[in-house]
């Protein structure tokens, strides 16, 4: 429990926050202690979840009666198990706790929309394997969040399903393409979200939502089971209040998985026991000057001054870094994304689920009506683009280039970790903009400036608060850059800079 | 003899407007946002392709900033983390079941998905 700073009684009745302010740690304390149950914290989430969705639409669904089930099981588990005998007490940090789900993961008996018209209806068949771990773990998988429409957009407003703002600016967007997720833990909706990253969708609405956000190397989390959008790039992550949480939520998500052929089986550090002790003392922090550039707004770019100052006052070494092919990333990820998106989403063709057009005779009509009517305008524009990329007579000097051009950017990030232990960066050009501000496809997709690069090179990377803008008080954030599969490291960075504050 | 239309086959996957190369140096990029569509079976409106067509054309305007990058001798990347040979036993497991994996299909005929003829000639 955070004790109030002018009250000194200790009394934790005065000094207790509203349960659905928690973060995973909070809750798992307050659990283990029987301060509460997992039923009186998912029902206060549920409370705020009716009180606030109407006003921020974090949520698209949230299936309360299956809540209330699992955090009464987790409380049976609980009140069964010793404390001294429970296998793996960083497993124990998610029993009974509530966790929000975007909306393109499979959770079985639950719809899985993916924020589209063309899966309206869709009820998944199965677990995804991020979910079965969850759910072994106790904890509360109930809500689904919204999204951009197949994780495709910077601002949730491609979502087909639903409007989701900024709880910090109901004028603004949340960011995207997790903005569901980030608006449910910035707005108090959820303890902790799972979000989806390809070029930035975890961290990017992290930073526009005052949350922390992580997006594992490649391949250290499963993507099976969840829908996929570029298979050479999607990872989960969590979404959290701290980086603590960040630590315990990604404990649980990552590891090898048989269903995923992409995830090495690797061991799976102890990432809350890689926090303890964090300090910035001679760690050696670099600075990517390809990132810091003109176009940046004065707001984020005083902030993410800030943060180097911060980690330089903490006793980090700074170092001017230089990642030669940066340039080129956005370029790379615009073909190399579109082409596998265009692939995954042939699967859409209304035969074996989704919405099918009743206007369809023969085949070739049931195949492009059903898309027609099914996908949204940023869907169609990527997998045109998709398909162009990857036609016969373009291949080449498209996406064959661009895999040559992503080894020469994975190559840059190389070198600089032989060097350094972190990157530190902005998160996005600007802070979250106004609904309805950005119209252009191509400017909505310099959001990702930052966060593309390192998503190509497989790196892991954190987008973590630093502060408030000075007019609009938005929040900001920074991104944390890290060598692949080093996620302790970098939480480990983290942490020390979110404890410097 | 039953002929089978091949949909992902029955039409050429070369783009129209070839003729503008991409390392010729044209300002205009030779996407034909209808033509590119039909082939990802993708029906779209007259507005839609209004729309599409310039904003396309700007993307891939864009993206050819990657012709100009020296990438000779420098192998192509997948994937973010390469794994070969990704392995397991060759056994029988369970799968879903016939009335899960139906549970979802727009139309179904028994056991099976319920589909427009696709076979010419044959008794649907």
């Amino acid at each position: 429990m955070v004790l109030s700073a002018w009250c000194e009684c200790g009394e934790v009745e005065n000094a207790m926050s509203e349960l659905y302010e928690l973060g995973i740690e909070g809750a798992a304390e307050g659990l283990a202690k029987g301060e509460f149950s997992s039923v009186e914290l998912t029902q206060a989430v549920i409370d705020r979840v009716k009180a606030e969705n109407p006003r921020i639409g974090a949520y698209l669904t949230f299936d309360e009666d299956g809540a209330l089930a699992a955090a009464k099981a987790a409380d049976e588990v609980r009140s069964g198990a010793s404390p001294h005998q429970a296998p793996g007490t960083k497993h124990q940090a998610l029993l009974g706790v509530p966790i929000a789900v975007k909306d393109l993961i499979n959770v079985k008996g639950q719809p899985c929309t993916c924020a589209s018209k063309i899966l309206k209806g869709y009820v998944s068949p199965y677990d995804a394997t991020v979910i079965k771990n969850l759910k072994a773990a106790g904890a509360v998988c109930a809500g689904r969040v919204n999204m951009d429409e197949f994780a495709m957009g910077s601002s949730t407003e491609n979502s087909a399903l639903g409007r989701t703002v900024n709880p910090y600016d109901v004028t603004r967007v949340p960011g995207g393409s997790s903005g569901g997720s980030a608006a449910a833990v910035g707005g108090n909706m959820c303890i902790a979200a799972l979000g989806t990253d390809t070029g930035g969708s975890i961290r990017q609405p992290a930073s526009f939502c005052n949350c922390v956000g992580l997006k594992p190397s490649y391949g250290r989390v499963s993507r099976f089971g969840v829908t996929a959008f570029a298979s050479s790039l999607d990872q989960v992550g969590p979404m959290t209040k701290s980086v603590t949480d960040a630590a315990l939520l990604l404990q649980a998500l990552a590891g090898h998985d048989e269903m995923d052929g992409t995830t090495p089986d690797e061991p799976v550090p102890d990432y809350a026991a890689a926090l303890e002790g964090a300090s910035l003392k001679g760690v050696k922090i670099g600075l990517p000057k390809e990132y810091f550039i003109d176009g940046l707004d004065p707001e984020v770019k005083r902030l993410t001054d800030a943060a180097v100052a911060r980690c330089s006052a903490a006793g980090a070494e700074l170092v001017e870094v230089s990642l030669p092919h940066t340039d080129y990333a956005m370029a790379v990820y615009y073909i190399v994304a579109p082409a596998e998106a265009s692939a995954n989403l042939a699967r859409f063709d209304g035969v074996r689920y989704g919405h099918r057009s009743t206007r369809s005779d023969d085949v070739f009509n049931l195949y492009a009506r059903s898309r027609a009517e099914g996908f949204g305008p940023e869907v169609k524009r990527r997998i045109i683009m998709g398909t162009y990329v990857l036609s016969s007579g373009y291949y080449d000097a498209y996406y064959g280039r661009a895999l040559k051009v992503r080894t020469l950017i994975r190559r840059d990030f190389e070198e600089a970790f032989a060097k350094v232990d972190a990157l530190l960066t902005p998160v996005a050009p600007t802070p979250a903009f106004k609904i309805g501000e950005v119209q252009d496809p191509l400017t909505m997709y310099l959001n990702d400036l930052f966060t593309i690069p390192s998503s190509l090179a497989g790196n892991c990377a954190i987008s973590v608060p630093v502060g408030f803008t000075a007019d609009a008080h938005l929040p900001v954030g920074v991104q944390f850059i890290g060598d692949a599969y080093r996620e302790d490291k970098l939480l480990r960075v983290a942490k020390a800079f979110e404890d410097a504050s | 003899m039953t002929i089978i239309r091949t949909f992902f086959l029955s039409r050429s996957f070369a783009p129209r407007g070839a003729d503008l190369c991409y390392n010729c140096g044209m300002d205009k990029p030779a996407i034909d946002v209808a033509y590119v569509a039909e082939l990802a079976r993708l029906e779209l409106t007259d507005e839609e392709k209004a729309v599409f067509q310039p904003q396309l054309e700007n993307i891939v305007k864009y993206v050819e900033k990657i012709s100009s990058v020296d990438i000779s001798d420098v192998p192509p990347t997948m994937h973010g983390r390469a794994i070969v040979n990704a392995l397991r036993e060759d056994e029988v497991r369970p799968s879903l079941d016939r009335e899960t994996a139906l549970a979802n299909a727009p139309a179904r005929t028994g056991d099976e998905f319920m589909l427009p003829k696709i076979v010419e000639g044959a008794e649907s």
